[in-house]
């Protein structure tokens, strides 16, 4: 059974932008267009942030307000329930609500990507120290050594009877536990039997580091290069090693609000796209580090979140550094365009994992979850890129790999999930423990 | 049948609010109840408990932890966030204001989980009027203290009465718009730089 192989049946459907339509006319009868938003304090809610901050919203004649959350889970909920008119979410949240999973799926979603990066994987000191004695690092330039070395202590723990390795993330449906997953299984670990997944919330990961709960994570910033400067980490992995193009975190909202305010819809991913232009020009990224760092965003030291925004690693607890070019990309490359074939890319994700079937209906729902209509319609067409009315590939072009090199055509979704030698076996999930 | 049978986990890191709503449940007639301060071990927990119903608090970091773990496991059955009945918005709003968020059991018929909710959220709502009131006698009795050493002060360097201190006090409050307890706060940190 191949469910998904026919090009024609999607093209210039569902994958399509939409129609060349312009923005709808600046009418006022929305009423008062304040935007309560939500959000994870995280430097990748750096745009919408900004937007508010910085008067890109002003200018558009709207007003976002700002909510601090503490879990996807509180995010997911408040916004379903009309406590939120939008927020900050993981870019698989909208992509798992269309398809039903989740404790409370509710329809989301995403008509803007607030960028990429940010993400890293970051393992203790112990298990590095290991990985050293294996004697097959590839030190901060070969990340998929590392996922080898990595594996070859997983082998030896278990060929001595130890317990398996644990292994945070941050929400089952996040672009954290695909990316450590992908990682890990470039590596040759199969992440639901050789070591141990579990979910730890960001600011508690270099302390759980430290205390030995854990044995390594994937979360994005800061949280990585916190537990490298206390010394009880070393980052072994960036996003930008796994998949450069993967989305990171993206606006949700419901489906209903955005039909029932085109307008405000429109103003405010037009105050999006100016925000996360200004927030990727560099001179702008001091001030940028400033607003962010205060208690009511994020409330950590601004000099840290200077050089994550920077890309500037420190990546062990002897001080090396590690420069990422374009860790944080908040507009570039277009950035901010919401790519059905990125939900899609989700999707096989989620399918390869187990969390849910390869079905063509699971296709539908996912492709619906991103709206580049909307993106489109407030921000003309000259902001799409050349391919956007196709079903494009991802990986395939230089800068863009995946580390293992596989290419994702989003017509071809259950050869791609085929040609991995690792993934979930037909959805059979292992029970976890907590940390 | 009655609701009584209903295994009830209450998870909450501020053990006197968990103590408050498991004596709600016990008063409803609930025997069991479990409560937990920590969410560390608690997916053995629910392993063994089974329950039908988990209240948790919404400023708990943790509830990502449990989505995962309900991901995970079948054992738990197929929890639903929070709420029973979706059309039911005021109920709805008035548990997220509250504070409250709960996990139950797919297919649990709601009459017996609404009562549930809205004592959690009229305990929830109670515990935080009597935090409120807590901080505000707290910081009454700040104040009054602030003056007390405020009129020490003006008595000591001015030689003034108390009675005049406090005039003082009070009126330069009244000329600058402010609480008398600023105005107090500023005699003390003046008196702390000017003296000695």
């Amino acid at each position: 059974m191949n469910v998904l192989t026919k090009k024609s049946e999607f093209r210039g459907g569902k994958l399509s932008t939409g129609s060349a339509l312009p923005a709808p006319g600046r009418i006022c009868n929305e009423g008062q267009r304040t935007i309560r938003a939500g959000f994870i304090p995280l430097v990748d809610a750096a745009v919408l942030i900004a937007a508010a901050e910085f008067g890109f919203a002003q200018r558009e004649g709207i007003t976002l307000e700002l909510v601090k959350d503490v879990s996807w889970a509180n995010v997911r909920d408040r916004l379903a329930f009309r406590q939120f008119d939008i927020a900050h979410m993981l870019s698989p949240m909208p992509v798992a609500a269309r398809l039903g999973l989740g404790s409370n799926p509710s329809p989301t979603i995403a008509p803007f990507s607030l960028g990429r990066g940010g993400n890293a994987i970051t393992l203790s000191t112990r298990i590095y120290g290991l990985m050293e004695e294996e004697g097959r690092l590839g030190g901060a330039a070969d990340p998929l050594r590392n996922a080898r070395a990595l594996a070859a202590v997983v082998r030896s723990a278990a060929a001595a009877g130890k317990p398996p390795l644990t292994l945070g993330v941050t929400y089952p449906f996040s672009s954290h536990n695909y990316e450590l997953r992908y990682w890990l299984a470039a590596g040759g670990i199969d992440p639901d039997r050789d070591v141990k997944l579990v979910v730890v919330p960001p600011p508690m990961t270099s302390d759980a580091l430290s205390a030995g709960a854990i044995d390594g994570f994937c979360v994005g910033a800061p949280w990585n290069m916190i537990a490298s400067e206390r010394g009880v980490g070393r980052i072994v992995a960036t996003k930008q090693d796994i998949w450069p193009s993967a989305p990171e975190k993206v606006i949700g909202m419901r489906p209903e609000w955005a039909e029932a305010k085109p307008d405000t819809v429109s103003r405010l991913i037009v105050a999006l796209d100016r925000a996360a232009r200004w927030s990727d020009v560099p001179e702008n990224r001091a001030r940028l580090a400033e607003v962010l760092a205060e208690d009511r965003h994020l409330g950590a030291p601004v000099d840290i979140i200077r050089r994550v925004l920077a890309g500037e690693f420190t990546i062990d607890p002897e001080g090396n550094r590690r420069v990422v070019e374009n860790y944080f990309v908040f507009h570039a490359g277009f950035a901010n365009f919401p790519r059905p074939s990125q939900a899609l890319w989700i999707y096989s994700q989620m399918v390869r994992w187990g969390q849910t079937t390869l079905s063509r209906e699971g296709f539908e729902a996912s492709v619906s979850a991103y709206r580049p209509d909307l993106y489109r319609g407030a921000l003309g067409k000259d902001a799409l890129p050349a391919d956007a009315d196709s079903s494009s590939l991802e990986g395939a072009t230089d800068g863009d790999r995946f580390i293992d090199g596989h290419v994702f055509d989003p017509d071809r979704i259950e050869d791609y999930i085929k040609s991995f030698t690792v993934f979930g076996k037909d959805g059979v999930q292992t029970p976890v423990d907590d940390v | 049948m009655t609701h009584f049978d209903l295994t009830i986990l209450v998870i909450d890191e501020n053990a006197i609010r968990a103590s408050i709503i498991e004596e709600g449940l016990r008063e409803a007639g609930h025997g069991k109840v479990t409560v937990i301060h920590e969410v560390h071990g608690v997916a053995r927990i629910i392993e063994t408990l089974q329950p039908d119903v988990i209240v948790i608090d919404i400023e708990n970091p943790n509830r990502d932890m449990m989505e995962h773990l309900f991901q995970l496991t079948r054992t738990v059955g197929r929890p639903i966030a929070m709420f029973v009945d979706r059309s039911d918005s005021a109920a709805i709003e008035a548990a997220v204001e509250a504070g409250v968020s709960a996990y139950i059991v797919d297919g649990l018929r709601k009459e017996r989980v609404k009562p549930i909710l809205d004592m959690a959220v009229s305990r929830f709502k109670a515990f935080s009027r009597l935090q409120r009131e807590l901080a505000d006698a707290k910081s009454a009795l700040e104040e009054r203290k602030l003056v007390e050493r405020a009129k020490g002060i003006l008595m000591k360097m001015r030689g003034f009465s108390e009675e005049e201190a406090f005039t003082l006090l009070r009126q330069t409050a009244m000329n600058e718009k402010k609480k008398i307890a600023e105005i107090a706060q500023s005699v003390v940190t003046a008196a702390g730089l000017l003296i000695r």
